[in-house]
């Protein structure tokens, strides 16, 4: 690519107690294309996106988000960037209602210069249940507000943990036309994805993780027609998962 | 082994032996233990009056109070308001005895016995607790725990006496009238009161040596782990609650046993004397000023906390009067704000050097030994 | 929370008042009933900040009386100064002086309360034992200053001569004063929950209680709003202070120390985070402590020991206890 990256790592390390978890992460993701993240549990990759998130601090590298730096920015001026982070325990609020949480998810002027309507129209469930309290939800309906949320202010960079995690099939289905939708706007997605079907489907790039570091790195599409790679990287091929 | 018992270095290894081989580990802080202990261990013959000995009985039970304490809050990580509850049941178990069976043998063992075990009993239900709900419930239950003590301390009158709490004889070994040596040895009159002293005295070193002992076994390992990180020590197998318990209850045996001492001391118990906030915010300041989680530094603070007591009220009359002139000024001064000022010490010591004394200067030594 | 979730607690306050009301006269009740609601308001204006706090920063503010006495202090303080209005018979001029008084409290406890989070808060932020060490010492520090600031004497707080006496209320003598805190507290009550549920902020807020992470990785800054509620808190507590003070004719320096054991256990009952929970809490505490100082006086501090400890059983994490934490 000749182009620069929207949000670059390089040689990130990040330290959680006396745990070394990242030992020199280099990550790019490039502007409107969906960057999958893969791994085995435990390669590093959630803590990946919460270094980038300011959640966790990096104890050493470069975290550059064009043209700031996030390393020394806390989470909420990171946010005020333009990054959405959607994670994986989703971050619903239960005991506030569906218009809260989206709310929460607006900026100062709240819902008058939000994509609101067409949030809504992607999720009419949400209309639905516009004044229950969000802990009432299915874990399928809190993950689509937890999208809503982020999709409901234009964002420079989507960071997604485990979209599908213990979804039902025809919520992850709802969830995939969702990221479709927004691809097709050109939004910048970083997302990590263990269903290997679905970062297969959304994915431009991909990046594999292992202990730590990024080995490897290439378009989805050649990691979706190398079945060895995939048994080699990632312990499974495309073809078992169906 | 057969070498150590014939080389110079016998001694040296006995003394740590003695000390469960963890030393005081600075030289400044091992020079003050150094002085305490010898302090302590001559004070009849260094000191002429009953009151000054007294005040070193006093330090003594102290030093086993806060040291008890900080197995529960330095070792264990428990902050707990309630440990004057124990302080007092051992003294209440001791003056209920010798007020109602008068001054025997037994009825201070009795005595000292049911106080020690209800208050361990007591120590078990309270581990328990801190289990059922969260850390910051827990403290503040406590102080609500405490309050009862007090109240029922001064309610039920029929048998703890009530405000006026209980007097008593004790048996005749350590009573002030006992004079066996018509002549002082060595300058020192040989009477009850001496017994009383070297009893305390005895029973503290042995306690303070028993909790090092304690502190520095597998079983204080565990509790330091714990302390670090509960979750994982239980994923290790370790289970908590035992642990836990265990060390309450053996805070709140030695904590009665220090009760039992000063209601020996005094010949006397009441409310006030044992299950007041004001102790229990001393022992607070003596452990965390003398440093967490080290033993000795609570043994410092106690020490240095009886003697402030004594010494920190006429410094602030001095200053009172040299402020005289602004009245503003001055009645900070007044010599009955010592717990101003002492609470002030205590929040820099929080603030600024949360290891305390003696966590403070082992820090210092790691520091430049590692350079 | 399920709708029948939070039912239950309020079915309990209306437990122990009906076990109240078969317990003695009926007159009786009617004033004691009145006597403890207006107990359990003051207790929840000094009750509320301090659970906010809990729940929003997981911080715990062992200190929290010191803003008690303080709002105390003030009010007696006024009342002194003001010597005319307190002496008035017109309604007006008194509870002008009640909330001068009230005001006055306001600000110096909310000072204190921006100097103390500024100062000392701030360095132990996710350290519980520091935190339950450094406001425990900051307590007695306070305790202290009091004294030096207005001597070690009781102060006389004397009511404004409009608010004294009292109604009679079908054979029960209700005190007029009661009357005023009650209705001054519920007031309070109703326009923190309007606060909390209609405000931008308010939804932070609870958000915040909830998943303080999650609302900073949605760009809000949970500091500034902590130091915010802290300070409010602070001011509520002494306010709530006034109250107490002006309720019970007298304030010495260790009124924040005394009620310290009873206003966490309000807080426990409720659960932290909950202002809801406190509220409930607070008349809970209020009627069992009025009913059971007539009934059995020494008890009175058991009996709201083991309303805790029966709770706790139940729902070990308070009545209405918010969040995941």
């Amino acid at each position: 690519m000749t182009e620069k990256p929207l949000l670059a790592l390089k040689g990130v390390h990040t330290h959680i107690g006396r745990y070394h978890i990242l030992q020199g992460v280099d990550l790019e993701v490039y502007a409107q294309r969906v960057t999958v993240l893969l791994g085995r549990n435990g390669a590093g990759k959630t803590t990946t996106l919460r270094t980038i998130l300011g959640l966790w601090r990096a104890s050493a590298g470069e975290i550059v988000f064009d043209p700031y730096r996030l390393n020394a920015l806390d989470p909420p001026a990171i946010a005020r960037l333009g990054i959405a982070y959607v994670p994986e325990n989703m971050g619903i609020f239960s005991g506030l209602s569906v218009r809260e949480n989206l709310l929460l998810g607006t900026g100062p002027k709240g819902f008058r210069n939000s994509r609101l309507e067409d949030v809504l129209a992607s999720f009419p469930l949400l209309r639905e249940k516009w004044s229950l309290p969000a802990g009432t939800l299915s874990g399928g309906q809190k993950q689509i507000l937890a999208i809503a949320r982020a999709m409901i202010l234009p964002r420079r960079l989507f960071v997604v943990d485990e979209p599908t995690k213990g979804l039902a099939p025809a919520m992850v289905d709802v969830l995939l036309d969702a990221f479709l939708r927004l691809k097709e706007e050109g939004a910048t997605i970083l997302l990590v994805e263990q269903n290997f079907a679905m970062a297969a489907t959304l994915g431009d790039d991909a990046a594999v993780m292992e202990d730590g570091r990024i080995v490897h790195v290439g378009s989805m599409v050649a990691l979706a027609q190398d079945e060895a790679l995939q048994t080699r990287l990632l312990g499974l091929s495309l073809a078992s998962h169906q | 082994m057969i070498m150590r018992s014939f080389s110079p270095l016998f001694r040296r290894s006995f003394g740590l032996r003695l000390l469960s081989g963890d030393t005081p580990g600075h030289p400044v802080a091992s020079a003050l233990m150094a002085v305490l202990v010898f302090v302590l261990a001559c004070a009849p013959l260094l000191f002429p009056g009953t009151r000054a000995v007294a005040t070193a009985a006093r330090v003594a039970i102290f030093v086993v109070l806060a040291a008890s304490y900080d197995l529960l809050l330095g070792y264990t990580g428990i902050v707990s308001f309630a440990h004057t509850l124990f302080f007092g049941l051992g003294a209440y178990g001791v003056a209920i005895a010798l007020a109602s069976g008068g001054p025997s043998w037994g009825a201070l063992v009795a005595g000292s016995a049911a106080g020690i075990g209800v208050a361990a009993l007591l120590g078990i239900g309270i581990a328990l607790l801190s289990l059922r709900v969260r850390a910051i419930f827990f403290s503040m239950i406590t102080l609500a725990v405490a309050s009862v003590g007090q109240v029922l301390a001064s309610q039920l009158h029929d048998i703890t006496g009530g405000e006026d709490g209980l007097t008593f004889s004790v048996p005749r070994l350590l009573s002030p009238s006992f004079h066996p040596l018509s002549e002082p040895v060595l300058g020192v009159r040989i009477d009850g009161r001496f017994n009383t002293y070297y009893l305390i005295f005895i029973i503290s070193l042995v306690l303070f040596l028993l909790l090092l002992r304690l502190v520095n076994s597998p079983f204080g390992r565990v509790l330091r782990a714990i302390r670090e990180n509960e979750f994982r020590a239980e994923a290790l197998g370790y289970r908590v609650i035992v642990y836990r318990s265990l060390a309450s209850a053996i805070a709140a045996a030695m904590a009665a046993i220090a009760g039992a001492l000063m209601a020996l001391l005094l010949r006397y118990n009441g409310p006030a004397t044992t299950l007041s906030f004001s102790i229990m915010i001393d022992i607070l300041l003596m452990v965390v000023i003398g440093g967490m989680g080290t033993l000795y530094g609570p043994a410092i603070g106690a020490a240095l906390m009886v003697l402030a007591q004594y010494y920190l009220e006429p410094a602030l009359q001095f200053l009172a009067e040299l402020t005289a002139p602004f009245p503003w000024l001055s009645a900070v001064f007044q010599p009955d704000r010592w717990l101003l000022w002492l609470g002030f010490l205590f929040m820099l010591v929080v603030m600024y050097f949360p290891a305390g004394i003696v966590g403070s200067l082992r820090a210092r030594r790691l520091h430049y030994q590692t350079r | 929370m399920k709708p029948t979730e939070r039912v239950l607690p309020v079915l309990l306050l209306l437990l122990i008042a009906a076990l109240g009301f078969a317990a003695m006269p009926f007159a009786d009740w009617l004033t004691l009933s009145a006597a403890g609601l207006a107990m359990g308001m003051m207790l929840f204006l000094m009750v509320a900040g301090l659970t906010l706090i809990f729940g929003l920063m997981d911080v715990l503010n062992f200190a929290h009386g010191a803003f008690i006495t303080f709002g105390a202090f003030a009010a007696g303080t006024v009342f002194a100064k003001l010597p005319q209005l307190v002496a008035s018979d017109r309604l007006g001029e008194n509870l002008l002086v009640l909330a001068i008084a009230a005001v006055a409290a306001a600000l110096l406890s909310g000072a204190l309360g921006f100097g103390f989070e500024r100062v000392a808060i701030r360095r132990v932020y996710g350290a519980h034992l520091r935190q339950i060490l450094l406001t425990t010492g900051a307590l007695i520090v306070a305790e202290q200053l009091a004294i030096v600031i207005w001597g070690p004497d009781a102060i006389p707080v004397l009511k404004p001569a409009g608010l004294r006496g009292s109604f009679l209320v079908a054979g029960a003598v209700i005190e007029k004063y009661r009357v005023v805190a009650a209705l001054f507290g519920f007031f309070v009550f109703v326009l923190l929950q309007m606060i909390l549920a209609h405000t931008r902020i308010g939804i932070i807020v609870r958000a915040g209680v909830e998943n303080r992470e999650m609302v900073e990785a949605l760009g809000y800054r949970i500091r500034p709003l902590f130091a915010g509620v802290f300070v409010a808190g602070a001011a509520l507590a002494g306010i709530g202070g006034a109250m107490w003070a002006t309720y019970a004719a007298t304030v010495t320096a260790s009124l924040g120390s005394d009620l310290t054991v009873l206003i966490f256990i309000v807080v426990i009952i409720g659960g932290l985070g909950s202002v809801g929970g406190s509220f409930l809490g607070a008349l809970l505490v209020g009627l069992v402590t009025n009913y059971v100082g007539f009934l059995a006086p020494k008890l009175a501090l058991l009996s709201n020991i083991l309303l805790m400890a029966s709770i706790l059983l139940w729902r070990p994490r308070g009545l209405l206890a918010a969040g995941g934490r």
